[in-house]
């Protein structure tokens, strides 16, 4: 029989009540916008399932949503690989390591917005030198939206590769040589120590770097607010900033909200599954 | 300090309610029925009770918003709170 302490729950205390006041009383705010209409002196009507009926059938709303899903995957499936594949290059000793993390950290200091502007000048068909480059291929991110998002991919890619990258690299550095010497007395190929070493141990790190990486991407607002403005490609973000009804806004944020908890739900189960590690007892789960 | 600001309705103080009456009740299980072992259902990923309750929820939300989007206005919503009843009771069955 373990002892139990229960003091330890003073010790929780102070995490319950910061978790209520910025996560729990406001979604419940939310929820109760959600089902009403919220006029300008604060007086509310009761409307059910209005906004979410409205928000649910716009055209709008799916465009926005499908936009954000398909942008997600585009920058997944260039920034994993890739991340990966500069992690595999990367120095594992000497003078090489520091300079290599430091150039690779440098985007990830940099804040969204300012990458936003650095990207809204460089890519100007004007003044900015990519802009400028491309320009002759008819290239003009600012009335073209396929070239809006090319821009915002790239942008992307390069703000956030890094991180993918240096993830991948913390995996890669925590194999033991051991691994690699029976690989060698084995005669295995690069390819083989590859896809039965490296990447089953990256596999835990990978999944952080896939869920951080998409839940990033899928809120995506600073970058197209930036660049373009608010205007095409439109994402559930800057669909939201256009909304005007509180309860619309509410209706809206409580499906996305849904979706984020889906998606870490698979993602905690996916990350938790057949490592045979004991899950966290007690509570409710 | 009111919580007008938060804008209560009846409807949504009884969801939460409910909400609130729910962990508490799996809260009070831990200690009556503690023969709470992960289970491998039709999931294939192994589920305790609370994880039953958490996939009942979330299935529920998506199915009251699968009803709103697809289905004709005139429809009643407890229909959806109906099928998802069903849906929970098929959760904590067989996932």
């Amino acid at each position: 029989m373990k002892p139990v302490n229960q003091k330890a729950w003073f010790l929780v205390a102070p995490v319950l009540l910061l978790v209520a006041f910025t996560a729990i009383i406001p979604l419940m705010t939310v929820v109760n916008y959600s089902v009403q209409y919220v006029a300008t002196n604060a007086q509310f009507h009761w409307v059910g399932d209005l906004w979410y009926r409205e928000v649910l059938h716009s055209e709008k709303f799916w465009n926005a949503l499908w936009r954000n899903l398909v942008f997600s995957c585009i920058i997944l499936a260039i920034q994993i690989p890739l991340g990966v594949l500069i992690a595999l290059n990367m120095p594992r000793k000497g003078w090489g390591v520091p300079v290599c993390l430091v150039l690779m950290a440098l985007p990830l200091l940099i804040p969204w917005y300012v990458v936003g502007m650095i990207w809204q000048m460089f890519g100007r068909v004007d003044i900015g030198l990519f802009g400028v480059m491309l320009r002759d291929f008819g290239y003009n991110y600012e009335n073209d939206p396929i070239d809006a998002w090319f821009t915002l991919v790239l942008m992307d890619v390069w703000h956030w590769t890094s991180l993918v990258a240096m993830l991948a690299y913390a995996g890669l550095v925590s194999i033991p040589d051991a691994y690699y010497q029976a690989a060698r007395i084995d005669g295995a190929s690069k390819w083989s120590v590859f896809r039965f070493i490296q990447l089953p141990k990256m596999g835990r790190v990978l999944t952080i770097a896939i869920l951080l990486r998409f839940m990033d991407s899928f809120m995506i607002f600073t970058e197209p607010f930036a660049v373009i403005a608010g205007g095409d490609p439109v994402f559930l973000s800057t669909e939201l900033k256009q909304t005007v009804e509180l309860g619309q806004k509410a209706a809206m944020s409580i499906i996305y909200f849904l979706i984020i908890l889906l998606t870490s739900w698979v993602f905690y189960t996916v990350m938790t599954r057949d490592d045979g590690a004991p899950r966290p007892q007690g509570g409710v789960s | 300090m009111t919580f007008a600001w938060m804008g209560w309705t009846l409807p949504t103080a009884l969801f939460f309610a409910f909400i609130a009456l729910a962990l508490l009740t799996l809260g009070v299980l831990t200690k009556l029925a503690p023969n709470n072992e992960p289970r491998v259902g039709i999931l294939r990923v192994a589920t305790q009770r609370g994880d039953r309750f958490f996939l009942s929820l979330l299935g529920s939300a998506f199915i009251h918003l699968a009803w709103i989007g697809l289905m004709p206005e005139d429809l009643p919503l407890w229909i959806a709170t109906l099928a998802s009843v069903v849906y929970a009771a098929l959760v904590f069955r067989f996932a």
